[in-house]
C-alpha cells in the first residue's frame, strides 16, 4: 500500500491538440502534491483526468489499486476522491445546512429515500458540526449560499469536500481570486488538514504552493517537465524558463 | 424559485403558508356544497389538472428540467384507462391501474431518452417525444379510434353524482398532494434541488445525477398518470387533444403561473386557467386572449409566479 493515485502514460487529444501527452504520477499515500505550470500546461485537463469528467485517449489511471480509467466520476468519489472547484461550485439556491446535508449523503443510501424525513440523523449532525466548525461557517447555516461572501464560499467549498472522509482530496487552484488575508486562511487550512490525508492541488501561485507540499509536479504544454521536491523547484533552471522565458542565445 | 429566509421569519412564513393552506383546503371542501352542478364539475377538473401541474413542477421546479412532453404522458393514462374499460367490461380496478402503470412506463421510456440533455434540448426532445404519442393515438385508428375517440364509463353507479365524485376525487388529491410535499422535502428531493443548481458538483460529491434524473422524471410521469386516471374517469372520453402539445403547455403554464418551485402554486394556476376556460369563454369566445394577457402581465410583474412572488413578499417584509 504505497501508490494511491497512479497515472500511467496518460495522453488526452482534444482534435490536433495534445493537451496531456505521455504523462505518468505517482502519488504516495499520506503524500502532499501540487501540479504547477503556466497557463495551457495541461494542468486542468490533468484534474479532470484524474477526478474522471475527461478520458485519456491512451494510458490508465489507478486509484487504490484499481484500475478507474472507465469509472464514472460519482463512482471514483465512492472509492474516496473528493475535490474542490476552481470557480466555486455550489448549490446557489439552497441553505448552507442543506449544501452540507448533500455533501454528507453523497456515499450514503439516505440519498435514496424517496418519502423519509430530511432532518439530520445524530451521525450525520456530528459529521456536520465539525465540519462547520472546521470552516468557521456556523452560524451561517440557515443563510442562502448565494447570500454569502466569496471568502466564505470558499471556505464551504472546502469543508463540503472534507465532510466524506476522502482518502484523496483534489484541490483546484484553492487559493484563485481570493485577497491576500483569505489566501493565508486557505494555506492554514490545507497546512490543517490530517496527515495522513494525501493531497493532489493544483495552483498558479508557486509561493503558495511551495510551502505546502512535499512534492511538485511540473507540467509544460501537456508534457511533464519536472518532478522534484520544492527546495529543488525554485532553483530549477527549465522551471525558471518555464515561467519566466528562456534567454535566447540569438537574440 | 424556492426563497429562503433567514430562520427567524421563516417559521411565521410557514405559518402564514400553513393558514393559507388551511384556508384553500377549506374552500375546496365545502364550496361544492353551495355551487351548482356543473360549477362542481370545473371545480373538479381544477383538482385533477393541479395534479398534472404539481407533477411537472417536480421537474420544471425542483430538478431544473422542464418537460414539455407530461400533456402526452397524463393523456395515455387516460386513454389506457378508458381502452381497458371497454375491453373489461365492469371492472372497477384495472382500467384505473392500468392506465397509471403505462403512464409511468412511457415515463420512463421518455426519461431514457431525455435525461441526457438539459435546457432548450431538453424542452425540444419532450416536444417531439410528446408528438409521438399525439401521433400514435391519431392514426392507430382501430385501437384509439382515431380522431373520433374512445368513450367509457369507468365510474361505479355510486360516484355517477357529480357532488359524490368531486369528493372522491378531492380525497385522491388531497392524499397525492400531500405524498409530492413529502417527496420533494425527502432526502431525495433534496438531491433534485441539488442537481438544479450544480450537476457537476453532484457528481463531485458521489451522485449518480443520471439515476436521480431518471428516477424524479418517472415519478413525475407516475403522478401526471394518477391525474389521467382521474380525468378518464371525469371525462368520460378521450380524444387526440387529450395528448396533444396543447396539454403540456397548459399544465406548464398552470406551473408557471402558480409559482415554479411552490408545489403547491399549482393549484392556483389549476383554478385560474381552468376558470378562465370555463368562465372567461361565457363572455368572449377569445377567452385564449384573455389568457395570454394575464400570463404577459404575470411574467412581468411576478416572473416567479403568484405563490413564489408571494412568498418572496413575506420574506422580505419579515
Amino acid at each position: 500500500m504505497s501508490e494511491l493515485l497512479e497515472l500511467d502514460r496518460v495522453t488526452v487529444q482534444f482534435g490536433g491538440l495534445k493537451a496531456v501527452d505521455d504523462v505518468s504520477i505517482r502519488v504516495k499515500t499520506g503524500e502532499r502534491r501540487a501540479i504547477i505550470g503556466p497557463n495551457g500546461a495541461g494542468k486542468t485537463t490533468l484534474f479532470n483526468v484524474i477526478t474522471g469528467i475527461v478520458r485519456p485517449a491512451s494510458g490508465a489511471v489507478r486509484f487504490v489499486g484499481a484500475d478507474v480509467t472507465r469509472t464514472p466520476v460519482h463512482a471514483r468519489t465512492a472509492l474516496g476522491m473528493s475535490r474542490t472547484f476552481q470557480i466555486t461550485n455550489l448549490f446557489p439556491q439552497l441553505t448552507v445546512e442543506e449544501n452540507m446535508l448533500l455533501a454528507l449523503r453523497g456515499l450514503s443510501p439516505r440519498k435514496f429515500s424517496l418519502l423519509g424525513d430530511n432532518t439530520l440523523s445524530a451521525d450525520e449532525r456530528a459529521r456536520a458540526e465539525r465540519a462547520f466548525s472546521l470552516s468557521r461557517l456556523h452560524e451561517r447555516r440557515g443563510v442562502a449560499v448565494r447570500e454569502m461572501s466569496y471568502g466564505e464560499q470558499r471556505q464551504l467549498e472546502m469543508a463540503m469536500a472534507l465532510v466524506t472522509a476522502p482518502k484523496l482530496l483534489l484541490l483546484d487552484e484553492p487559493a484563485a481570486g481570493l485577497s491576500p488575508a483569505e489566501r493565508v486562511i486557505v494555506s492554514d487550512i490545507i497546512r490543517a488538514l490530517p496527515r495522513d490525508l494525501t493531497l493532489v492541488l493544483i495552483e498558479h501561485d508557486m509561493d503558495l504552493v511551495l510551502q505546502l507540499v512535499d512534492f511538485v509536479t511540473v507540467l509544460n504544454n501537456g508534457h511533464l517537465l519536472v518532478e522534484a521536491p520544492p527546495s529543488e523547484i525554485r532553483t530549477n533552471q527549465d522551471v525558471q524558463d518555464v515561467y519566466l522565458g528562456k534567454a535566447r542565445p540569438h537574440a | 424559485m424556492s426563497q429562503t429566509a433567514p430562520a427567524a421569519p421563516a417559521h411565521r412564513v410557514a405559518r402564514i403558508g400553513l393558514a393559507a393552506m388551511g384556508l384553500g383546503i377549506a374552500a375546496f371542501a365545502l364550496l361544492p356544497l353551495v355551487l351548482p352542478t356543473y360549477q362542481v364539475s370545473v371545480l373538479t377538473e381544477i383538482l385533477i389538472f393541479a395534479v398534472l401541474a404539481m407533477a411537472i413542477d417536480v421537474l420544471a421546479g425542483y430538478t431544473g428540467r422542464t418537460p414539455l412532453c407530461h400533456g402526452a404522458i397524463f393523456g395515455v393514462a387516460t386513454y389506457v384507462a378508458i381502452y381497458v374499460s371497454t375491453q373489461a367490461d365492469g371492472a372497477l380496478l384495472l382500467p384505473l391501474v392500468a392506465g397509471v402503470v403505462a403512464a409511468t412506463l412511457v415515463a420512463a421510456v421518455f426519461a431514457l431518452l431525455a435525461i441526457r440533455t438539459s435546457g432548450v434540448y431538453f424542452l425540444l426532445l419532450t416536444i417531439a417525444l410528446g408528438m409521438i404519442v399525439w401521433g400514435m393515438c391519431l392514426r392507430w385508428t382501430s385501437v384509439t379510434g382515431g380522431e373520433n375517440g374512445l368513450r367509457g364509463a369507468l365510474r361505479p353507479a355510486a360516484l355517477t353524482d357529480q357532488l359524490a365524485f368531486y369528493y372522491v376525487v378531492f380525497a385522491v388529491v388531497a392524499v397525492v398532494a400531500l405524498v409530492m410535499w413529502r417527496f420533494v422535502r425527502s432526502p431525495f428531493g433534496l438531491t433534485l434541488r441539488g442537481i438544479r443548481d450544480s450537476e457537476s458538483r453532484m457528481r463531485a460529491l458521489g451522485y449518480n445525477v443520471s439515476l436521480h434524473l431518471f428516477l424524479a422524471f418517472t415519478i413525475s410521469g407516475f403522478f401526471a398518470g394518477v391525474a389521467g386516471v382521474l380525468y378518464a374517469m371525469f371525462n368520460d372520453f378521450v380524444s387526440p387533444s387529450t395528448v396533444a402539445l396543447s396539454q403540456s403547455v397548459e399544465g406548464l403554464l398552470m406551473a408557471i403561473i402558480g409559482g415554479v418551485g411552490t408545489l403547491f402554486g399549482a393549484f392556483l394556476g389549476s383554478a385560474i386557467i381552468i376558470g378562465l376556460e370555463n368562465f372567461a369563454s361565457l363572455y368572449t369566445e377569445r377567452w385564449q386572449t384573455v389568457l395570454g394577457l394575464i400570463f404577459i402581465l404575470i411574467m412581468i410583474f411576478a416572473p416567479e409566479g403568484i405563490l413564489g412572488r408571494i412568498r418572496l413578499w413575506l420574506s422580505r417584509r419579515g
